[in-house]
C-alpha cells in the first residue's frame, strides 16, 4: 500500500493528480479461501481488515454483488454514537466509537471522523425522564454524557425552535460530546483499501446465489463467477440477511424495510452538531459540502424496494419544519431508501448459526453505521477463534431462544 | 405509497390508513407451556421476510378497524390479492 501523507501529496500534484495508483486490486476469485465474507460494506470490510491485521487471516475474500460501499454503507446519515441504554449495547458501541477516534490514523485514510457532539431532544416530561435515564446509564458505563436546558440547547443551537409555543416544545436534550459523523463513503474505501493490502481480495459484481452445504457444515458459495470454496462463510449484508439465511435453509429473527434519509441543496455553515429527535422523529446535521442530511423513519411494512414511503419522507420534513423554521423553504436535492435488517429488540445478531461453518453479522437495523469499526472487530474476532467475543456474546442468535433480549428501541433513535 | 383495497369497506385507500401486522397465517400454539423454548422463540420471533411474495395481515386502522390478508410483492410492491382472515388461497 502506497502511504498516503502530505509528500505523496505534493508528489501528486506535480503530476497533476493524474498517476494516483488504484486503491485495491480487482483481482480474479480463487478457488478457495480460509474465509469468505459476503457482503462488501463497511462491516464486511471492517472484518476482513480485522481478520487480516489483528488475526493474521489473510485468505479471506470479500464477496460483493455489486460495488463495495455501494448498499447501506453509502446511504446511512452518517450518525457515530454510543449513548445506548443497556450495559450489553452500550460497550459494544462504545468500543466502536474508542475505534472511530483513531480510524483515519489506523487506516492513513481521512474517514473525516468529525466529533461535533449529538444531542437527542425531549419533549415530554416522560421523554425528559427516559433520557436523563439513558444519560445516567451512559455515565455509569463510563460513557461520555450530560444533561441539557432548553436554555442550554438554544445557546448550542440558534436556528433550533425552542419556544415554549412550539407544538411540541423542546424542554431539553441528552448531549454526547463524543459523538459526532463521519464520511460514510471514505469508511469503506479506507478499509477496502488497507484490506486489500494485507492479502485480502475484494471480489465486486460477485453474487452469492447459494450457499454449498455438505455433512450440516458450509464449504462455500455459489456465486455468478462459479464456485467459492470457503473454511467459513460470514455474511454480513443487512437488508438481505434474510434472502442469505434462506439459502442457508434458515430463518432468522429479522424483517427487512427501506429507511429513508434526504439531503438538501448545500447551505452556508448553520448547524454545527447533529440533532436528534425521537418524538417528532427526525435526525439532522449538516455535511462538510453544506447539504442538511436528514433522516426520515422506516417503512412500518416489508419491503426490498430501495425506495420507501412517500409519508415517511413527509413526515420527518414537517418534524424538520417544526424544529427549524428557517429550513422550510431549503430545497431537496435527492432522497433514497436503504434496506434495513430490523430486530425485534433492535439490537444485532453476531456470531454462529445452526450451520457448521456459517456466521452471520446483521440485524443493525438502523443503527449500524455507527457500529463500524467496533461490528468488524468483533465479528472478525469471532470467526477467528470460533466463539463469540466477549462484547458480541449477548448479541447471540440464541436470544431469540432463551428470552434475553437486549430492548434498545429506544436508544436506537428510529421509531419502528 | 401502497393504496390498497380493504375488503370491508370495497374501496381503495392509502397505505396511511392501514396498521401492517406482519407475516400472516402464524398461528398461535394451542399449549404454549408444552413448547420447548426453541419452538416458542420461533414462533415469536423468527420470520420468513421474503423477497419476493409475501403474505402478510393488514388492519384498516382508521377504517373498519378489521383484519384482513394480503398477497404482496415485497420488490415491485405490487398487491396481487387481498383475502379476508381464515382462507389461505
Amino acid at each position: 500500500m502506497r502511504k498516503y501523507s502530505l509528500l505523496t501529496l505534493f508528489k501528486h500534484a506535480r503530476e497533476h493528480h493524474e498517476r494516483w495508483p488504484r486503491m485495491w486490486r480487482s483481482p480474479a476469485p480463487k478457488a478457495a479461501y480460509e474465509v469468505v465474507i459476503v457482503g462488501g460494506g463497511g462491516h464486511g470490510l471492517a472484518t476482513a481488515y480485522y481478520l487480516a491485521k489483528r488475526h493474521g487471516v489473510t485468505s479471506v475474500a470479500v464477496v460483493e454483488k455489486g460495488w463495495l460501499g455501494g448498499g447501506n454503507t453509502g446511504r446511512n446519515t452518517t450518525i457515530v454514537r454510543s449513548n445506548y441504554l443497556r450495559d450489553d449495547a452500550a460497550h459494544l458501541y462504545e468500543f466502536a466509537l474508542k475505534l472511530w477516534e483513531n480510524l483515519s490514523r489506523e487506516l492513513n485514510f481521512n474517514v473525516m471522523f468529525s466529533p461535533r457532539g449529538v444531542l437527542s431532544l425531549g419533549h415530554s416530561l416522560q421523554e425528559m425522564r427516559d433520557i436523563e435515564r439513558r444519560v445516567h446509564a451512559n455515565r455509569l458505563n463510563g460513557i461520555d454524557g450530560e444533561m441539557l436546558t432548553a436554555r442550554e440547547v438554544q445557546a448550542k443551537v440558534p436556528l433550533l425552535n425552542c419556544s415554549p409555543e412550539a407544538r411540541y416544545p423542546v424542554l431539553g436534550a441528552s448531549w454526547q460530546p463524543r459523538g459526532g459523523v463521519a464520511r460514510h463513503d471514505a469508511v469503506a474505501w479506507g478499509y477496502a483499501r488497507a484490506a486489500d493490502a494485507l492479502g485480502v481480495d475484494l471480489l465486486q459484481h460477485t453474487e452469492v446465489r447459494g450457499i454449498r452445504i455438505e455433512n450440516g457444515a458450509a464449504v462455500g458459495v455459489e456465486t455468478n463467477r462459479g464456485f467459492i470454496g470457503a473454511g467459513k462463510v460470514a455474511c454480513a449484508v443487512a437488508g438481505h440477511s434474510g434472502v442469505l439465511a434462506a439459502m442457508a435453509g434458515l430463518r432468522l429473527p429479522i424483517e427487512s424495510r427501506p429507511l429513508q434519509a434526504l439531503v438538501s441543496e448545500p447551505l452556508k455553515p448553520c448547524l454545527d452538531t447533529v440533532v436528534m429527535s425521537n418524538a417528532v422523529h427526525c435526525y439532522i446535521s449538516q455535511s462538510d459540502k453544506g447539504d442538511l442530511v436528514i433522516g426520515a423513519g422506516a417503512d412500518s411494512y416489508n419491503g426490498y424496494g430501495q425506495r420507501g414511503s412517500l409519508p415517511v419522507v413527509e413526515h420527518a420534513l414537517q418534524a424538520v419544519c417544526e424544529l427549524f423554521p428557517a429550513f422550510s423553504r431549503v430545497r431537496m436535492n435527492r432522497q433514497w431508501g436503504g434496506i434495513v435488517d430490523v430486530c425485534p429488540d433492535a439490537c444485532p445478531i453476531i456470531g454462529k448459526t445452526p450451520v457448521d461453518g456459517l456466521y452471520f453479522n446483521c440485524g443493525w437495523g438502523t443503527g449500524g453505521f455507527k457500529a463500524t469499526p467496533g461490528s468488524g472487530a468483533v465479528f472478525a474476532d469471532t470467526l477467528a477463534h470460533d466463539r463469540p467475543h466477549p462484547l458480541a456474546a449477548p448479541f447471540s442468535l440464541n436470544r431469540f431462544h432463551s428470552g434475553a433480549l437486549i430492548d434498545e428501541h429506544g436508544a436506537a433513535g428510529v421509531a419502528h | 405509497m401502497l393504496q390498497i383495497h380493504c375488503p370491508y369497506c370495497q374501496g381503495l385507500r392509502s397505505e396511511e390508513e392501514f396498521a401492517y401486522g406482519g407475516e400472516a397465517h402464524i398461528r398461535r400454539p394451542a399449549d404454549p407451556g408444552a413448547l420447548t423454548d426453541q419452538a416458542w422463540g420461533e414462533y415469536l420471533h423468527f420470520r420468513k421476510n421474503p423477497r419476493g411474495l409475501h403474505r402478510e395481515l393488514w388492519q384498516h386502522a382508521a377504517g373498519c378497524r378489521r383484519y384482513f390478508n394480503v398477497l404482496r410483492d415485497t420488490v415491485s410492491y405490487e398487491i396481487l390479492k387481498v383475502y379476508p382472515i381464515g382462507e389461505k388461497p
